[in-house]
């Protein structure tokens, strides 16, 4: 397991999401009201790039002809095929026992404690008053 | 614990592709798209252009300037499909090369323009605007990017213009096809159609037939459902009717050479449509008496079958069960792109495959039909 410092959370403010590089990965990282969570940029229906779907919520109704989002914001939608997930989770909405995209769990870290790190590349100049997003895998 | 920081911005998004596995493959299913509707302008006479602004289109659809179903996806394409320089999905040679030719390594892709050209009433226009579309897929596609090869583009409801059409472009080697579309006036088996199947036939060329089209009728064959994804579903239904009736028509009698690819359509279908031929031709053979074969013989001597939408069975090995059936060197790869179901060449067939089962459906039987080179 290696901790990777993907971005400063200024750099994804709260209802955005930006794809990232991470070691050869490409991890998208979504801020949902302050909490950050990493979904790897590949559908696990047949790899469509789904950090490039719709941000959206689920339609649910209790009979036909009726209907209501709910969840507002919390739910991607591959561009592909349209599979909807849970990015908290990665869970598929349509079919939660079998499939889940893959997730990357993140933290919060302050720049004082990255920059005593000994990995640390030049791409992101690392500030000790900022915070940082890190994933580890 | 050390703290390491590699990263970059991944502008693109697409995903990473394995060099090692690489096969180059051949697409029989890319949809173009004008960037502006102005793209056709050349390649119209003034008359024609003038018609257009005057008139419209007048095609046979229930709406003037818009398809019967909205659609899940805006135009029916990928959302990450959509060039960052401006205009429709598939309107853009470098980001079609980028996304899907590259990315894939698509050797040779066969466009399947579906714009409409064959939709108007007036016939003299059907003819005008398919052609227009034939000088435009060769300004705009094929002379910019050589790995893609255009479809001839025919007035299908027109037969004597439609021939003409084909033998003014059949010399052409930039044009792989005659494309055709599933949703007919009449079922194509019909002798108003045999003048091109005879063309296609003498100039050696198959026939992309791409499912949709311009017929009024509604998609299903007890009326119009209530849902696009019941829409969606039904459309492939145009195509076991399509193959009955060029079967039972005598059509492949009477060209036995003619190749046709049926794309869009699904192939599940394909088996169950041959036993239940070859038995009611067997007790009603006296109502077609010059059928020289059975016909499930002619569903694997003159059919073909592009992949996508690919079947999606519970359990993917019984993709391997149809295969079997229909035969593997009946199934052709096709992506669909830019459209919203495309199909992933690596991705999207779910069973594993000897080399030579690939091969056959990502390249070899595709060079057998077309004309690449
Ligand atoms: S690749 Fe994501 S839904 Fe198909």
């Amino acid at each position: 397991m290696q901790r990777y410092v993907v971005a400063s959370v200024a750099e994804i403010p709260p209802g955005t999401h930006k794809v990232f590089t991470v070691a050869g990965r490409p991890i998208g990282i979504f801020n949902l009201e302050g909490e950050y969570y990493g979904l790897l940029n590949r559908c696990p229906h047949q790899g469509g790039s789904l950090c490039d779907g719709l941000i959206t919520g689920l339609a649910v109704g209790d009979r036909p002809g009726e209907f209501r989002m709910i969840r507002k914001g919390e739910m991607i939608r591959c561009p592909w095929h349209g599979w909807e997930f849970d990015i908290r989770t990665g869970q598929s909405w349509c079919e939660p026992a079998k499939i889940r995209a893959r997730t990357y769990p993140t933290e919060i870290t302050a720049g004082t404690e990255v920059v005593r790190g000994p990995y640390v590349a030049e791409t992101v100049a690392v500030k000790v008053e900022e915070k940082y997003v890190v994933v580890e895998f | 614990m050390s703290l390491t920081l590699e990263r970059d911005v991944d502008t693109h998004g697409g995903p990473t592709r394995d060099l090692k596995t690489r096969l180059r493959i051949i697409d029989c299913d890319i949809h173009p798209y004008l960037r502006t509707p102005r793209d056709l302008d050349p390649f119209l006479s003034a008359r024609w252009r003038q018609h257009l602004a005057e008139y419209g289109k007048g095609t046979r659809g229930i709406y003037a300037a818009r398809g019967t179903y909205p659609r899940f996806m805006p135009n029916t394409c990928r959302r990450d499909a959509w060039p960052a320089g401006g205009g429709l999905p598939g309107s853009d040679v470098d980001f079609i090369r980028s996304q899907h030719l590259d990315a894939n390594d698509v050797e040779f892709g066969v466009l399947e323009p579906l714009l409409e050209g064959n939709a108007p009433r007036n016939v003299e226009l059907q003819a005008a605007l398919c052609s227009a579309f034939n000088d435009w897929q060769v300004t705009h596609f094929t002379d910019i990017e050589p790995r893609l090869r255009a479809s001839i583009l025919v007035p299908q409801d027109d037969a004597e213009a439609a021939v003409a059409e084909i033998e003014r472009r059949a010399g052409d080697r930039r044009f792989a096809q005659i494309q055709l579309s599933s949703r007919t006036p009449e079922p194509l088996g019909r002798k108003r159609y045999w003048a091109i199947f005879a063309a296609a036939e003498r100039v050696n060329l198959p026939i992309g037939l791409h499912v949709g089209g311009p017929s009024a009728a509604a998609p299903s064959a007890s009326g119009w459902p209530s849902f696009y994804v019941e829409e969606h579903q039904v459309l492939s239904h145009s195509m076991p009717t399509q193959a009955a009736s060029l079967i039972l028509e005598g059509v492949f009698d009477r060209y036995p050479n003619l190749k046709i690819i049926l794309i869009e359509g699904g192939f599940a279908w394909v088996p169950t449509l041959g036993w239940r031929l070859d038995a009611n031709v067997a007790k009603m053979r006296s109502e077609v008496p010059n059928l020289k074969l059975k016909p499930s013989e002619y569903l694997r001597r003159n059919l073909w079958y592009a992949t996508q939408p690919i079947e999606e069975p519970e359990y993917p090995q019984h993709l391997r069960t149809l295969f079997d059936w229909i035969g593997w060197d009946r199934i052709v790869y096709s992506s669909d792109y830019p459209h919203w179901d495309y199909d992933d060449p690596q991705r999207a067939i779910k069973i594993a495959m000897s080399e030579a089962e690939r091969r056959a459906i990502f390249r070899h039987n595709a060079e057998q039909i077309y004309r690449f080179n």
